[in-house]
């Protein structure tokens, strides 16, 4: 089959060649201009020199990753020791961001296959008002999410009133408020590739599984989870990648403490205490690690689809 | 499996005053009726007339509005699907897409708790025994419709059901591959001995295969009854018009006596036939003549004929069929098979002729 496939379109590649490499450059433009470039320019502005009240000096350095990986101690003129701030830094932001993905998963699956089964008139309406929020400025979000859950807010509150706990719950400031404000930023991103691929699902197949004595939850592991699955890792790509590099759910509920790589990269652009190579240097760094667990993911999809013939 | 009864009057499912409504819309209304341990039994309508309600019900997608319904004595209604021990062939097979075809067979066993080997044995011998083994290892998307077919039904005898239900399994095949799984499927039934649950819309299908059928129409059971009484003696006019071709022709009842009916047919024609419960004296009712039972002579018979000018003659392969127009009344359609022997009574057009009956070719309908 794959065979077929690849012959076809090389036959077709040899009839409309010329045609296609023309009509194929307002995308190659767009990615030069909006990927490529700012990319380069980036990779470029992590091997300079730093300038004191922000910008960069046109000399090669390896300064930035230096700083990023090495620890030369007080004085900088020790051999190199490993640097863990930045690593746990990095940790830390990957261990946020993946709980985050995991509650928006948790909480959007259910919400996605929910949305999928209403009659097909409504399910418009349904994804209308998941996505209703979302046209408020993630900025007004975060900081009403901080309103709500801070230990005089609606949400203390109304536990408080109904007796279910004494003290008021300290949220704000901890990992949680930043995962709650990560799940809550990033949410339809999970919400609509799930529902996109339950609502082409064939219910069919649930019932055939029932009718082959499947259990409900068996059904949900075996027959319909592998049959959304590219849905449901979309969906954790979308939630993942923007949650890792995200600055104002950190900076707005997690306080100092919970300081992660969007606030790490942001700092060092903003205000005189800024040294641009070394965030171009942490932003490079992050960008590898995104690009290399994207390639497992779609590796293992296509080792699945492979499978799947 | 161990129930090894094999007695021909043994129920395996009974249906019992079963309706079913969606709101207002009521799709079944009190539906009765048994099957038998080892039958291939049919539900027949069009479609919209409750037949894949009725089988859903049995499988247990769908819930009972009213009625019960048993499955070997034991009432079902309350078990979910998934603990029922019956399968389905569904519509379009519905293959688990992510897994191989032995793992599509083998499903349904693991769940009832047997170890993977013995489950991926047993899928082993039901794909031998549907011819597919050598695909045991494919994807379902390679395979053929006619082969996915086959998966289906491996998959869903492995478990050994006490009843197989069947939705239309045949419909997406193209004809050739439909006529041949008609005499595999049949003959499948007979070498399981598993009570067969059939749903088609397809009259010839109904009738090549099963036991017994129920026809259907209107949420309400037609007719049941053996494939061969079906088609020779209809109850009603839905049951003649939709099975087999047939004369519907309009009459109305002179006299009944000695479980004779006389018939007017219009136009000085009179028949007699053999009378209906429920058919009395005076009732215009319609009158069913199968064409193939009349045939076509230049003088009387000692059969009853009318008589009658031919109009055309139809060649359709197998039979010739010839419309005799009747003075005032309507036209007649007469079947003569293309052999020698059917051949000699061709008549041309415009010719005068007699149109004989053979004796019980005409059957009242209730309407």
């Amino acid at each position: 089959m794959a065979a077929g496939a690849a012959s076809g379109g090389s036959a077709r590649s040899d009839t409309y060649k010329e045609a296609r490499t023309w009509l194929l450059l307002p995308a190659w433009a767009v990615l030069t201009i909006l990927v490529l470039a700012p990319v380069a320019m980036m990779l470029v502005y992590s091997f300079l020199t730093k300038e004191f009240r922000g910008g960069v000096i046109w000399e090669f350095s390896l300064a930035a990753y230096d700083q990023f990986f090495c620890n030369r101690g007080l004085f900088g003129d020790e051999p190199c020791a490993i640097e863990w701030t930045y690593i746990n830094i990095f940790w830390r932001s990957i261990w946020q961001a993946g709980a985050a993905t995991i509650l928006s998963l948790v909480i959007g699956f259910p919400t996605a296959y929910f949305i999928a089964t209403r009659p097909e008139r409504v399910r418009p309406l349904w994804v209308f008002l998941i996505t209703i929020p979302y046209w408020v400025n993630l900025l007004i979000r975060t900081v009403s999410m901080k309103f709500v859950l801070r230990d005089q807010g609606p949400l203390n509150d109304l536990l408080l009133a109904t007796g279910l706990i004494d003290d008021p719950l300290r949220i704000v400031n901890t990992n949680f408020a930043v995962q709650l404000g990560l799940f809550y930023s990033y949410l339809p991103f999970m919400v609509l590739p799930i529902y996109a691929s339950v609502e082409r699902y064939n219910f069919t197949l649930s019932e055939a599984a029932a009718d082959l004595y499947a259990s409900k939850w068996t059904t949900l592991r075996r027959v319909l989870l592998p049959a959304v699955k590219p849905g449901v890792i979309a969906g954790c790509i979308l939630v993942f990648v923007p949650s890792l590099g995200s600055f104002l759910a950190p900076d707005l509920l997690g306080g100092a403490k919970n300081f992660m790589i969007g606030s790490l990269i942001e700092e060092q652009f903003k205000g005189n205490a800024g040294n641009w190579p070394f965030g171009a240097a942490s932003a490079m760094i992050l960008l590898t690690m995104v690009l290399i667990i994207l390639l497992i993911l779609a590796r293992q999809q296509a080792r699945a689809q492979k499978g799947a013939g | 499996m161990g129930n090894t009864a094999s007695a021909a009057d043994t129920v395996a499912v009974s249906i019992d005053h079963v309706t079913k409504r969606y709101g207002t819309f009521t799709a079944l209304r009190d539906i009765s009726l048994t099957i038998a341990d080892n039958e291939f039994f049919t539900l027949l309508g069009p479609s919209g007339c409750g037949k894949t309600t009725l089988l859903r019900m049995i499988a247990g997608f769908e819930d009972v509005t009213e009625g019960e319904i048993y499955l070997f004595g034991d009432e079902i209604e309350t078990l979910p699907p998934n603990k029922r021990p019956v399968n389905t062939v569904f519509q379009n097979y519905a293959l688990f897409p992510h897994m191989s075809v032995t793992d599509n067979v083998a499903f349904g066993l693991e769940m009832l708790g047997r170890s993977k080997a013995e489950a991926r044995a047993r899928a082993g011998e039901m794909l031998e025994l549907v011819q597919l083994s050598r695909f045991a290892d494919r994807q379902p998307s390679q395979l053929s419709g006619g082969q996915q077919q086959r998966v289906a039904l491996a998959r869903a005898l492995a478990p050994q059901p006490k009843v197989l239900l069947l939705d239309e399994p045949l419909s997406a095949l193209d004809l050739k591959l439909r006529q041949a799984m008609r005499y595999e499927l049949k003959a499948l039934q007979r070498e399981t001995g598993i009570t067969f649950i059939f749903v088609t819309h397809d009259q010839e299908e109904a009738l090549t295969m099963s036991d017994r059928i129920a026809v259907m129409s209107d949420g309400r059971l037609q007719q049941l009854g053996a494939a061969r009484d079906i088609y020779e003696a209809p109850h009603n006019v839905f049951v003649a018009d939709f099975i087999g071709e047939t004369n519907l022709l309009e009459v109305s009842v002179n006299e009944v006596k000695d479980d004779r009916a006389t018939c007017d047919l219009g136009g000085g024609y009179i028949l007699s036939c053999d009378a209906v419960e429920g058919i009395g004296q005076g009732a215009h009712v319609h009158m069913s003549i199968r064409p193939e039972r009349l045939f076509l002579s230049d003088g009387p018979t000692e059969a009853q004929s009318l008589e009658g000018t031919v109009r055309d003659n139809i060649f359709v392969g197998t039979d010739i069929q010839t419309i005799v127009a009747l003075r005032e009344g309507p036209d007649i359609t007469v079947r003569s098979s293309n052999s020698d022997r059917g051949n000699a009574r061709i008549f041309e057009p415009g010719r005068a002729v007699h149109v004989n009956m053979e004796a019980g070719a005409a059957r009242l309908l209730v309407d």
